[in-house]
C-alpha cells in the first residue's frame, strides 16, 4: 500500500474531546498510545466515552479537540488513507440477515476495490481463518450469535488490515463463543495486526489485552498492563471480618495493624478491613495474632490477589457494573 | 472512477440480492396496494365520476395516471426505509468506516429505487391497460412517463434518506411518511382534477409538485402530444426546482452522517 509510517506509534490519541449536539460530552480529554503488535483495550462502563472514542479512530466521527492518529495519519485530514489500512468489527448485528457470509465477504472485498482475482482468494483465507467456510454460502439470519460474531470479525479482516478496532467483541455471546473469539484475537496477534478493543468485561481485558486504559466519565483514569494495575495497588488484600458485636474494636485493631511491618495500608468499613500485604505468606500470623490480641471474634477472612475489579474500584471508585 | 463503480455496482449488487430473498413481501408491499388503488377505487368510482368533470373516457383512465404518480410518491418516499435499519443496526458505519467515497451508498440507493419503480410503474400501466386504459402517445409516451418519474423520484428519496438519517427512531420515521404522504395524495389531481376541488385544497394542490407531475403523465395517456408538451415543459422545471431543494435541505443530513 506504500504506507509511511509516521511516528512509532499504531495508534496516538492526543487530548480527545466529542461534545455532541446539546452539549452531551461523551469523551472530555482522552490521550494514550498504542504501539505496533499490542493488544490494546479501552475498558468502562457503558457510557463512558469508549464508544466515543473508537468512534473517531474509525473515521466516522470528527472529534471536538484533541487529535488522533492511525499509522501516522490523521484521522480527520487523512481519513481516507486511514480507512484503506484499518479493519473495523462493530458491535453484533452489524450483519445483513439477508445476505449469506460470502455475500458479506464480497462486498466489503468491493468496498476495499480488491480486484475480483484477489478478492476470492482473501475471502477463502478469511473464511477459514475464522472456521465460517462451510456456513459461507448460508443466509446470515440462519447464525448463531457467535456465528454472526465470526462473520463480523472476517468483514473487518478483509482489507488485511495492519490495525484492527474491535467494538464488544464479545458482548452478548455465551462462554463458549467467547473463548473461540478470544482464541482468534489471540491468533490475530500473532500475525503481528495491532488490535483495540472495548470492552466492559474485566476478565476479557485481563485474558486478552497487553495494555488496557479504564475510562470512566469521558477521561483516562489509568493505563498500563493489567498486572502493572494490579501490583500498582500495593499488594495483595487480606480482607478481616468481624463479628457485628466487635464494630467498637476495629478501629484499635486497624491502628496495631498499621504499626505492622509488612502491612502497607488498611481500610475499614464497619465491621470489614481491607489489609494491603506485601507478603499475606509472613504477614497472616501477625495479623492473626493482633485480632487475638484486641479479643475481636472473626467471622470470615479471605486473601486474594488484586483483581482488575479492585484496579477498577480504585481508579473510579465504584464498580465497572454499577451505573 | 472504475473504483467508483465497483463500489456503487458492489452496493447495488446488495439492495438487488435482499430484494431476490424477500420476494413476497416485495410483492405484497411494492406492487400491490397500487394496484388495488387501480382496480377498485377506480372501479369503485366508476359511476360515481362524472366523465364530464374528469375530461376522460371513465374514472379509470383518469385515475391511472394518479396511480402511477401515487405509486412514485410511495417508492420514494420509502426510498431511505434500509438506510433507516442500516443506521439503527450499524451496517452503515460499518460501511463508513471503509475507504468508499462518501456518495456511493446514497447513489447505489437512488439506481436501486428508480429501477424498482421504473418497474412498478409499467405494472400500472399494464394492468390500467387490461381495464382498456390504452396510453394513446405508445410506448414513446411510456418511456417519457418513466423519465418523469425517475425526476419526481430524485428529490423523493432525497427526503426519504434524509429522513432516515436523521429521525431518532424508526417510530417517528414511519409516522412522519405517513403524515407526509397522504395529504399529497389528497392535495393533488390524482383522484380529482383541480376544477373539480373546493378552491381552497386547489391552492394547496396547485403547489404540489406531485399535481404537475400526474398533469404531465395525464395527457400522455389520455389525449396525446400536443396537449402533453405544455405539462411536460412545467413538469421538467417544477421538478428541476424540486430536486435541488430536496437536495440541498438533504445535503446536511448526508454529511453529518456520511462525513
Amino acid at each position: 500500500m506504500g504506507l509511511t509510517v509516521g511516528g512509532p506509534f499504531a495508534i496516538e490519541v492526543t487530548r480527545l474531546s466529542k461534545t455532541y449536539e446539546g452539549n452531551v460530552t461523551a469523551s472530555e480529554d482522552v490521550s494514550f498510545q498504542v504501539s505496533p503488535g499490542e493488544v490494546f483495550g479501552l475498558l468502562g462502563p457503558n457510557g463512558a466515552g469508549k464508544t466515543t472514542t473508537l468512534r473517531v479512530l474509525i473515521t466516522v466521527l470528527r472529534p471536538s479537540g484533541g487529535s488522533a492518529r492511525v499509522l501516522g495519519m490523521d484521522v480527520v485530514k487523512q481519513a481516507t488513507q486511514v480507512r484503506q489500512a484499518i479493519g473495523y468489527v462493530p458491535q453484533e448485528r452489524a450483519i445483513d440477515r439477508f445476505l449469506t457470509g460470502r455475500e458479506h465477504l464480497q462486498l466489503l472485498a468491493s468496498l476495499y476495490h480488491l480486484p475480483k482475482d484477489r478478492a476470492a482468494t482473501r475471502i477463502e483465507e478469511v473464511l477459514k481463518l475464522v472456521n465460517l467456510e462451510h456456513k459461507a454460502d448460508e443466509v446470515a439470519r440462519n447464525y448463531s450469535g457467535g456465528m454472526k460474531r465470526k462473520l463480523d470479525i472476517a468483514c473487518g479482516l478483509i482489507p488485511d488490515p495492519q490495525v484492527l478496532f474491535m467494538d464488544e467483541p464479545t458482548l452478548g455471546l455465551d462462554v463458549e463463543s467467547r473463548l473461540k473469539i478470544w482464541e482468534h484475537v489471540r491468533q490475530l496477534k500473532a500475525r503481528g495486526i495491532t488490535i483495540l478493543l472495548t470492552s466492559n468485561y474485566l476478565d476479557e481485558a485481563d485474558q486478552l489485552c497487553d495494555r488496557i486504559a479504564i475510562i470512566d466519565g469521558g477521561r483516562v483514569k489509568a493505563i498500563g498492563a493489567p498486572s502493572e494495575l494490579k501490583s500498582g495497588l500495593g499488594g495483595d488484600v487480606v480482607t478481616l471480618t468481624l463479628a457485628p458485636t466487635d464494630l467498637d474494636k476495629v478501629e484499635a485493631l486497624a491502628q496495631a495493624l498499621k504499626a505492622q511491618t509488612g502491612i502497607r495500608a488498611v481500610s475499614t468499613k464497619q465491621n470489614v478491613l481491607d489489609i494491603r500485604v506485601a507478603s499475606p505468606e509472613q504477614t497472616l500470623p501477625a495479623i492473626l495474632t493482633q485480632v487475638g490480641a484486641h479479643r475481636c471474634r472473626l467471622e470470615f477472612v479471605d486473601y486474594h490477589r488484586p483483581r482488575l475489579d479492585d484496579v477498577f474500584l480504585a481508579h473510579t471508585g465504584r464498580k465497572i457494573t454499577e451505573d | 472512477m472504475q473504483m467508483y463503480l465497483q463500489e456503487v455496482g458492489a452496493l447495488t449488487m446488495r439492495w438487488v440480492r435482499r430484494l431476490s430473498r424477500e420476494r413476497f413481501s416485495m410483492l405484497f408491499t411494492l406492487a400491490q396496494p397500487m394496484v388495488f388503488w387501480l382496480i377498485f377505487f377506480g372501479n369503485l368510482f366508476q359511476k360515481t365520476a362524472n366523465t364530464q368533470v374528469v375530461q376522460a373516457p371513465s374514472y379509470i383512465a383518469f385515475l391511472a395516471a394518479g396511480v402511477v404518480v401515487m405509486t412514485i410518491l410511495n417508492n420514494g418516499l420509502a426510498g431511505g426505509t434500509d438506510l433507516l435499519f442500516d443506521k439503527e443496526n450499524g451496517f452503515l458505519e460499518r460501511l463508513m468506516s471503509t475507504p468508499i467515497s462518501r456518495t456511493s451508498v446514497v447513489i447505489s440507493r437512488f439506481l436501486f429505487v428508480m429501477t424498482i419503480t421504473s418497474g412498478q410503474v409499467l405494472v400500472i400501466l399494464g394492468v390500467a391497460y387490461l381495464f382498456g386504459v390504452h396510453p394513446v402517445t405508445g410506448f414513446g409516451g411510456v418511456a417519457v412517463i418513466i423519465l418523469i418519474g425517475l425526476l419526481f423520484g430524485v428529490g423523493l428519496i432525497a427526503i426519504s434518506m434524509a429522513l432516515a438519517f436523521s429521525v431518532k427512531s424508526h417510530g417517528d420515521f414511519f409516522s412522519m411518511l405517513g403524515f407526509l404522504s397522504l395529504p399529497m395524495i389528497f392535495l393533488s389531481t390524482a383522484l380529482v382534477p383541480l376544477s373539480a376541488m373546493p378552491g381552497w385544497m386547489a391552492v394547496l394542490a396547485r403547489l404540489n409538485p406531485m399535481t404537475w407531475a400526474i398533469d404531465a403523465v395525464r395527457p400522455l395517456i389520455l389525449t396525446g402530444w400536443a396537449a402533453a408538451v405544455k405539462p411536460l415543459i412545467i413538469v421538467v422545471i417544477v421538478m428541476v426546482v424540486f430536486d435541488a431543494v430536496c437536495l440541498w435541505g438533504a445535503a446536511r443530513a448526508f454529511r453529518r452522517t456520511l462525513g
